[in-house]
C-alpha cells in the first residue's frame, strides 16, 4: 500500500508490522468485517418480515394457512440451527437448478445420476462462465436466505407471543369503536405489540450477531476464513513470513464481537425505554410516576 | 449388506469400534440412519457432561455475581460477559488455537511433566469450551432467579431462625432453582444443539469419529443429496429434544411439588430464546 513497503524483508519492527497489516490480503480481511455487517443489515429486516408473515399466518382464521404458520414456527424448536444453515443453501441451489433444468435442458435426463446431481451447463447456477463476483454474491445470497428462514421462524415465535400478549381489552375497545378486524390489526394490535416484542426481538438480534461466524461453514469468505488464511504459519517463501498467529487473529474477532454485543445492549436499553413510555406495564408505570423521560 | 450387519459394523463407529472404513458408495438408508445415530453418542456425551459440570460452576458464578464483594462480583461479571458476548464458534476456534500452542512435550511443574496434547482433542478441548459457555449462560439465568426470590420467603426463614448456609441450602437455593428451571431447560436444549458445532470448528475428527452432523454432512457431500441425511439428523435431534424436555419436566415437577396446584401442570416447551 505504501511506497516504503515495496521490500518488506528489509523492514524491522513497527514499520514491518504497519506494512504487514496494510497488505492486500489484510485489506480483504478488513472488508470481510463489512460482509458480516452487510449480512446483519440484510438479514434482520428480511427475517423480521418472515417472522411477521409467520406470526400473522399462525393467527389466521383460514385453517391451512394457520397450519402452515404453526409448522413454520415449530420447525426450528427441536432442530439445531446449524442443520438449517447447512441444508437450506444446498437445497435452494438444487431446487433452482432443477427448475432451470426442466425449463432449459433436455428434461428427459434424470437430475440424479447415481451419486451425482447433474444438470446441463445452461442450467448451472451461477453459470460457469460468469465472473468470480457473481459466484460470491450467489453464495452470499443463499446464506442470507438460510439465515432469514431460521431467524424468521424464531421471530415468528416472538411476534406471535407478543400479539397474544396485547391486552384483550384494548382490542375490544377498538371493536367497540366500530373498527373492522383489519383496522383493529393495523391500528391497535401491531402498534401495541412492539413493547411486548422488544425483549424477545433484542434477544434474537444478539443470537443473530453470534450466528454470523457460521457464514464460514457456507463457504463465504468471511472473517473466520481470512483469520485462518492469514494467521496460519507463513514460511520464507511468503512476503511476510511469520509463525502461527491464528490465535491473535481470533482474539481480534472475539473483541469485534464483544464490542458488537456490548454496543447492541446499550442501544436496546434505550429503545426499551422509549417503547415503554405510556404503556400499561411495570416499566411504563414506573416512568409515569417519576414523570421523567 | 443387511441392515443388521450394517448396525453391528457402524453402530459404535463414532467411538472407534466396528468397521474402520466409512461406506464410500452405494449408500442406503440403513447406513445413514445407523452412522448418524452413532454420531449422536458424541452429542449426548458433550451435552450431558457440559451440562452437569457447568451446573456447579454456574451456581458458584451466579452467587459471585450476586455478592456484595467487588473482588467476587467483577470477575463473575467479566466471565459472563466474555462467554455470552461472543459466538461459541469463535470460542471453539480460539480455544483450539490457544491449546495447540501449548508445548507438545508437556509442561514441567515441580519436576513433574504434565501432558498437554490431550487438550487439543475434541473430547477434552471442546468439552471445556462447552462447560464454560453453558456455565456463563446458566449463571446469568440463575442470577436472575436469585434476584427474584420472594422477600416473604426470606422473612419466613428469618422468623424460623435460619441463617447463613442453612437458609441458603433450604430456602434460597431451592427457590432459585425452581424459578430458573424453565429458562434453564431452554438453555439445556440450546446446549445440546450447540454440540453439533464441535467438529465444524477447528477440532479434528480423529479417524473420522465425529458427531451426528459430521456424518450427515459426510453423506450429503458424497451423495450431493441434502434431502436424506439432514432430515435424518433433524429427526434424531427432535427426539433428543423431546427426551430432554421430559427429563427436565420431571425435575420441574419435583421442584414445584410443594406449591398448590402445581402437580397437574405439565411443563410445555415454550422456546423463550434466552440465549
Amino acid at each position: 500500500m505504501f511506497a516504503s513497503c515495496s521490500d518488506p524483508s528489509a523492514l524491522e519492527g513497527f514499520a514491518w508490522l504497519m506494512c504487514y497489516l496494510t497488505s492486500g490480503t489484510h485489506l480483504l480481511f478488513y472488508a470481510s468485517f463489512g460482509t458480516v455487517l452487510l449480512l446483519l443489515a440484510i438479514t434482520a429486516p428480511i427475517a423480521l418480515l418472515f417472522g411477521f408473515g409467520g406470526a400473522m399466518a399462525s393467527r389466521s382464521r383460514i385453517a391451512p394457512l394457520r397450519w402452515l404458520g404453526k409448522t413454520y414456527t415449530a420447525m426450528v424448536r427441536g432442530v439445531p440451527d446449524i442443520i438449517f444453515f447447512l441444508f437450506v443453501p444446498i437445497a435452494l441451489d438444487q431446487g433452482l437448478e432443477w427448475l432451470r433444468h426442466q425449463a432449459l435442458c433436455d428434461s428427459s435426463q434424470p437430475v440424479w445420476q447415481g451419486n451425482d446431481f447433474v444438470v446441463c451447463a445452461a442450467a448451472k447456477l451461477p453459470l460457469s462462465t460468469s465472473p468470480e463476483w457473481v459466484h460470491q454474491t450467489y453464495g452470499f445470497a443463499t446464506a442470507v436466505v438460510a439465515f432469514a428462514v431460521v431467524f424468521g421462524a424464531f421471530a415468528a415465535n416472538v411476534l406471535y407471543g407478543a400479539m397474544q400478549a396485547v391486552p384483550r381489552a384494548q382490542l375490544e375497545t377498538a371493536e367497540a369503536y366500530g373498527m373492522s378486524p383489519r383496522q383493529v390489526t393495523r391500528r391497535v394490535l401491531i402498534p401495541q405489540m412492539w413493547s411486548y416484542a422488544i425483549p424477545g426481538l433484542s434477544n434474537l438480534w444478539m443470537i443473530l450477531i453470534k450466528a454470523t461466524p457460521l457464514l464460514f461453514l457456507l463457504g463465504v469468505e468471511d472473517i473466520v476464513y481470512w483469520a485462518r488464511e492469514l494467521g496460519g504459519t507463513k514460511t520464507n517463501a511468503f512476503t511476510y513470513p511469520h509463525p502461527d498467529w491464528r490465535l491473535y487473529y481470533f482474539l481480534a474477532i472475539l473483541v469485534f464481537y464483544l464490542l458488537m454485543t456490548w454496543g447492541s445492549e446499550k442501544i436496546i436499553g434505550r429503545l426499551t425505554g422509549r417503547l415503554s413510555r405510556g404503556q400499561a406495564t411495570l416499566a411504563g408505570e414506573a416512568m409515569r410516576k417519576t414523570g421523567g423521560a | 449388506m443387511s441392515c443388521a450387519q450394517t448396525f453391528s459394523d457402524y453402530a459404535l463407529r463414532s467411538i472407534g469400534f466396528g468397521e474402520r472404513l466409512l461406506p464410500r458408495s452405494d449408500f442406503d438408508l440403513c447406513q445413514q440412519f445407523v452412522l448418524i445415530g452413532s454420531g449422536l453418542i458424541w452429542n449426548v456425551y458433550f451435552g450431558i457432561l457440559a451440562l452437569f459440570i457447568g451446573f456447579f460452576i454456574a451456581n458458584a458464578v451466579a452467587l459471585a455475581k450476586a455478592s456484595a464483594n467487588p473482588w467476587l462480583r467483577k470477575p463473575a461479571n467479566g466471565f459472563i460477559f466474555l462467554f455470552r458476548g461472543s459466538p461459541l464458534f469463535i470460542q471453539f476456534f480460539l480455544a483450539y488455537e490457544a491449546l495447540v500452542l501449548l508445548p507438545r512435550a508437556g509442561i514441567e511443574i515441580f519436576g513433574m511433566t504434565v501432558a498437554t496434547s490431550w487438550l487439543t482433542k475434541a473430547w477434552a478441548g471442546a468439552l471445556i469450551v462447552l462447560i464454560l459457555n453453558t456455565a456463563a449462560y446458566s449463571a446469568q439465568i440463575f442470577h436472575g432467579a436469585l434476584q427474584s426470590v420472594p422477600k416473604g420467603d426470606l422473612e419466613a426463614a428469618d422468623a424460623y431462625g435460619m441463617t447463613g448456609w442453612k437458609r441458603f441450602r433450604r430456602i434460597v437455593w431451592p427457590t432459585m432453582l425452581r424459578l430458573a428451571w424453565p429458562a434453564y431447560t431452554n438453555e439445556a436444549i440450546f446446549l445440546f444443539h450447540a454440540t453439533t458445532l464441535v467438529f465444524f470448528s477447528s477440532f479434528p475428527a480423529f479417524q473420522q469419529r465425529g458427531d451426528s452432523l459430521y456424518y450427515a454432512s459426510y453423506f450429503a457431500d458424497k451423495t450431493f443429496n441434502p434431502f436424506v441425511a439432514y432430515p435424518i439428523v433433524a429427526g434424531y435431534f427432535i427426539l433428543l429434544t423431546l427426551l430432554l424436555i421430559s427429563v427436565f419436566g420431571i425435575v420441574n415437577r419435583r421442584l414445584n411439588r410443594h406449591l398448590p396446584g402445581a402437580v397437574t401442570g405439565r411443563m410445555k416447551y415454550r422456546p423463550q430464546l434466552i440465549r
